[in-house]
């Protein structure tokens, strides 16, 4: 009987999980601060074959993927002395004269069954050498994720790091519905195109974090009334309680193993730093102290844990071994510092940064400690470091509505993702590892 | 009925003097935001609720249902103490009442940090309701950090609406 009572409510709290649809708000980027500097490329329009045109183009989405980055400058085509779209055609003069370093060609040409085939060159202009060259085909609703793919092989082969182009992010969106909101945990590429939604709730979602290998998230769910902890497979879309205690059950992270979590439980009275072990869910509490523990994050090696603390009266940044022992405090400028996350490299952590009121998204470079902050808009929250630390992407508000932005870690681009409606908030960039997400398993 | 109210008035009386003397004793005063021990202006000990809860006021403090609190801080002031106190008073008086006592916070900082923002508002309440005689077992806390505002709006006024304990039922 209980338990059937148990389950109407969870049906009646409208929770949907699985029903995941193509979402039409799509996330539109605008890039509110350039810079001069980046690598000059030359993209050139890619050739076709028949009639038929490919339902993307898919060098313009290398274009922009580019231009994103910060990191590289795309030329203007109305420059261009010649378009090859084949290896026989390229002039390397006629690319030196637009001071282009890199040259990207290529073609899209249809074949059988709504497949495609995709193929590119890249070349440095002054070695007058061939750096990559790849051919693909996919049917096409795959075009823009090979143009990602075609992004990340440009930009490894360029800067010597890996790209993150056909990574995703995760994030929640609050919309209007009626009197009262709804809330969406959602997964859209890096560039905001193809949003799925993984959860619908009437209650708030909040905490998303990615397992290591890409294919599961845990995060917080007010479903039940309260603050419970879930993890989702995105592929298959099964989903489970992982903390259900009395008080408060969330903050998770993956260690980066992916065979356990930190969290944030207050079933003792107050909240504290646990670690769950995921194989058999047993607990191992961290923190002993009467002030608010919580926000863990773990060090790249999996040999540390930073968190936020008011046991100094304010919240700050405290760090730890992974075993809760040798506690020590990391922040301190500012007033108030929380929601730490460690850059890939471990050197640095991103971190909400507040003083006279103003909350920024910041940069703590751990062996200096010197604390940069990167934003001057007031209501930052949540920043996260995509999965190369070349970017940090966190929630803000423009006009009153939630948005994400993004800032290059060295502060110098910045961009804003929107939606044509609804708050968005609670961002989370996903690991390297890409898995296909599902659209349509019920619970 | 008279009688009635009299002596729950001082059982109130009694029983927060007593609250702020032992959460002063059992807790770090370094940092305890909790109720009564760093509340500049709560007058801790002062016989805090004599006015407030005359006759005459009573039923206006029963009708407010919403305890407010300054920035970062879980201390309840002397006006929100009275609410409390006056609906201890109602929930010690009947004893089949059940109560959630609802913490929440305004949008600044971090949402998780917030999350355990409003959990301590809500203890800092559920505290001082069991000193004045409401058993543990009719109380129930929840937090829902800043996920559930009152005001939409992104000033001070929105946010000091949005500090708050909910008291349902």
């Amino acid at each position: 009987m209980k338990a059937v009572k148990y389950l109407m409510r969870i049906f009646l709290t409208a929770v949907l999980v699985g029903h995941a649809s193509l979402a039409s708000a799509i996330l539109t980027i605008e890039i509110t601060q350039g810079v001069d500097g980046g690598l000059p490329v030359a993209i050139v329009p890619f050739g076709g074959a028949g009639k038929e045109r490919p339902p993307q183009d898919v060098a313009a989405v290398v274009e922009a993927d580019l231009a994103r980055s910060g990191r590289f400058t795309p030329l203007d085509k109305k420059y261009f002395v010649s378009r090859p779209t084949d290896d026989k055609q390229v002039v390397f003069k006629d690319w030196r004269i637009v001071k282009a370093e890199a040259l990207v060609i290529g073609s899209v040409k249809p074949v059988a069954q709504g497949r495609w085939q995709v193929e590119f060159r890249l070349y440095d202009v002054y070695k007058e050498k061939q750096l990559a060259g790849y051919s693909y085909v996919v049917a096409g609703d795959r075009l823009r994720a090979v143009a990602h793919q075609i992004s990340d092989i440009i930009y490894e082969k360029l800067t010597g790091e890996q790209g993150v182009f056909s990574t995703r992010i995760a994030y929640v969106i609050r919309e209007s519905a009626g009197k009262r909101f709804s809330y969406k945990l959602q997964i859209a590429d890096s560039d905001g195109y193809n949003p799925v939604t993984v959860l619908s709730s009437a209650e708030p979602l909040m905490s998303p974090a990615w397992a290591p290998d890409g294919t599961r998230l845990a995060y917080v769910s007010f479903e039940q009334r309260r603050p419970v902890l879930y993890m989702q497979n995105v592929v298959t879309g099964s989903r489970s309680r992982i903390a259900e205690f009395n008080g408060i059950n969330s903050a998770p992270a993956w260690s980066p193993d992916g065979t356990k979590l930190a969290l944030t439980l207050s079933r003792d009275g107050n909240p504290e730093i646990y670690m769950m072990r995921l194989s058999d869910k047993s607990l191992t509490r961290l923190t002993k102290h009467p002030a608010i523990d919580t926000e863990p994050t773990w060090s790249p090696d999996g040999k540390e844990i930073a968190f936020t603390s008011d046991r100094g009266g304010r919240p700050q940044i405290y760090r730890m071994r992974a075993d809760g022992g040798n506690v020590q405090r990391v922040t301190f400028e500012g007033e108030y510092n929380a929601r730490a996350s460690y850059s890939a490299d471990g050197k640095m952590l991103t971190l909400v940064s507040g003083a006279q009121g103003r909350y920024h998204a910041a940069l703590l470079h751990l062996q200096s400690a010197v604390l940069q902050v990167l934003t001057d808009t007031p209501l930052d929250e949540s920043p996260s470091f995509a999965p190369n630390g070349r970017m940090i992407l966190y929630a803000t508000d423009r006009g009153g509505r939630g948005v994400l932005a993004s800032v290059s870690s060295d502060g110098r681009v910045r961009q804003l993702l929107k939606l044509q409606e609804g708050d968005v908030r609670e961002p989370a960039w996903s690991p390297f590892n890409r898995s296909t997400i599902n659209q349509g398993v019920s619970p | 009925m008279n009688k009635k109210i009299l002596l729950t008035l001082l059982g109130i009386a009694a029983l927060s003097l007593a609250a702020c003397g032992g959460s002063e004793a059992t807790k770090p005063g370094v940092e305890d935001k909790s109720v009564g021990a760093d509340a500049a202006g709560t007058g801790a000990g002062t016989g805090v609720n004599g006015q407030a809860l005359d006759a005459a006021g009573k039923a206006d403090l029963l009708a407010k249902r919403r305890v407010y609190f300054t920035f970062d801080s879980s201390a309840v002031d002397e006006e929100n103490r009275a609410i409390v106190e006056a609906h201890a008073a109602y929930l010690a008086a009947n004893k089949n009442v059940k109560v959630v006592f609802e913490g929440h916070a305004d949008e600044r900082g971090s949402r998780e940090y917030n999350l355990a923002l409003g959990e301590r508002r809500a203890q800092a309440v559920e505290r001082m309701v069991k000193v004045l005689g409401v058993t543990q077992d009719r109380i129930k806390t929840v937090t829902y950090g800043e996920e559930k505002p009152v005001a939409m709006d992104h000033n001070e006024g929105a946010w000091a609406l949005n500090r708050r304990v909910e008291i349902i039922y």
